[in-house]
């Protein structure tokens, strides 16, 4: 047995680099089908290592810390972060697409993650960064991703259902009566993944969160509660996110004179 | 002589990257006007009638509608009184008549009278068709029967100027002929012009009273 201090098995270095053979199956397929992902996949996977190792290291200091504004400021680099990256997923973009996924992603998690630490769980002090930085981290994962879905889908639609949304406006339909249902269609699907995960959860999908606790020795009990209040923190921050970043792009390929706005799409 | 100013355009210009389409377009168009754009494919006469729809920005000088600027009116109110009808008709899934009144849900639309069944059909029979063209299905209609079911939309507004773009490209002889007949009679009920495009020159003499050439 290992020591009882780490509460796991240890993953040795060899053992390691032996589950990165698993993602050959994805180039494997990848090659075969022609879906252009190698590259993407390849370099997804590196990035994953090298973050991941870093954030270990980065996890160790801070949370020896005990410094409001500095947990904060790296809160917030997170949130920067994944703001970007839920533009870069998406097909096209129109000038402020960034500032309109940042703000979407910042106001949505500060806002759910902040409501968790000061209400729900309530570590002492509230900055507490063992908690706050993990909780942050979770729901912005999953935010991000609701984000680029609801972005994509909102331009495409923009897109293919361009006559349908003109014909409604020649006739005399505000900008909001002959695009709201492009907005719906991308707010429904970008809440897909957020329904759907919570559908099986359990049944067919232990969570990261959970398993972890689980491994480390927490009773089920109270790992299934805080996985509980997690993804409730997880559905809630998706959906404001989804909502905002949707929102700004309507205000921004619409014009308050009620015009469809295409031209600003780039790409 | 005391025909009503309906639409007047001064100044207008559109260009496509550093391709100038017109420029300095002047239009004036009282009641019972019929003007036909002529110009070749690629000229901008589809873009000139989406710019007096206001449904692009406009890229320089004014229009009006009865001396008053389009911010005056409110844009859907603008678009509901100079009707713009697509190339390419588009109509929503169920049934014709459901694509004819759906369009009355629109905030701007919807206290201004409604559906009238009598007033459609009537327009049918005008057009060859018989009530029963109401309960087809949208979604299957030719492109003859999508321009029809088009028009009917736009005419139950009582637009004061139709914009037609192409509107009897994919009819019949005979349908044409029943459309222009149609057209000209539901101009003279009202205050109402048309601006319209064709590639049937014969059509634009026949049914013009005036053209307006589009020129860089």
């Amino acid at each position: 047995m290992t020591p009882v201090t780490s509460g796991a098995l240890t993953i040795s270095d060899g053992r390691l680099a032996l589950s990165a053979l698993l993602i050959l199956v994805n180039v494997g397929l990848s090659a075969a089908l022609r879906l252009g992902l190698t590259r993407s996949l390849l370099v997804a996977s590196v990035r994953m290592v090298v973050q991941l190792l870093l954030v270990g290291f980065v996890l160790e200091w801070l949370f020896r810390q005990d410094h409001a504004p500095l947990i904060v400021l790296v809160g917030a680099a997170m949130a920067m972060i994944a703001g970007v990256s839920a533009v870069q997923r998406t097909r096209r973009r129109f000038a402020g697409i960034y500032l309109n996924s940042l703000l979407s992603v910042m106001a949505s998690s500060a806002l759910v993650t902040g409501l968790a630490v000061t209400g729900l769980i309530q570590p002492q002090p509230w900055y507490d960064p063992q908690y706050l930085i993990p909780l942050l981290g979770m729901v912005l994962g999953n935010t991000l991703n609701g984000i680029s879905l609801g972005l994509d889908r909102f331009m495409e639609g923009l897109r293919s259902w361009r006559d349908r949304v003109e014909t409604a406006l020649a006739l005399g339909a505000t900008r909001w009566e002959a695009c709201q249902e492009v907005v719906r269609d991308a707010i429904r699907v970008a809440m897909i993944p957020t329904i759907n995960s919570m559908m099986v959860m359990g049944l067919v999908s232990l969570p990261g969160m959970m398993t972890g606790q689980i491994l480390q020795g927490a009773a089920p009990d109270a790992a299934v509660r805080y996985q509980i209040v997690i993804l409730f923190m997880i559905a809630s921050a998706t959906a404001l996110g989804v909502f905002g970043v949707v929102g700004l792009a309507y205000r921004r390929l619409t014009s308050a004179d009620h015009q469809l706005r295409l031209d600003r799409l780039i790409g | 002589m005391d025909r009503l100013l309906l639409l007047r355009a001064e100044g207008l210009k559109r260009q496509l990257g550093d391709r100038l389409l017109w420029s300095q377009l002047n239009l004036v168009l009282a009641a019972g006007d019929r003007i036909g754009l002529v110009a070749p494919s690629g000229a901008g006469k589809t873009l000139l009638m989406r710019a007096l729809a206001l449904l692009d920005p406009l890229q320089a000088g004014t229009i009006s509608l009865q001396g008053r600027p389009p911010a005056s009116w409110g844009l859907p109110r603008w678009r509901s009184m100079v009707l713009y009808l697509a190339q390419r008709p588009i109509a929503h899934g169920g049934t014709v008549e459901a694509n004819l009144r759906s369009p009355w849900e629109f905030q701007e639309l919807r206290g201004r009278g409604g559906w009238r069944y009598e007033r459609i059909t009537g327009w049918l029979q005008a057009l060859g068709r018989d009530p029963s063209f109401l309960a087809y299905d949208a979604e299957r209609l030719s492109g003859g029967e999508l321009q029809l079911l088009a028009l009917l939309r736009a005419l139950q507004f009582d637009p004061s100027v139709l914009l037609l773009d192409e509107p009897t490209a994919s009819l019949d002889g005979a349908t044409t002929a029943a459309l222009e007949a149609l057209l000209i009679e539901w101009l003279a009920a009202g205050q109402r012009a048309c601006v319209f495009t064709s590639h049937d020159s014969e059509q634009i003499q026949r049914f013009a009273t005036r053209t307006l050439e589009l020129r860089p």
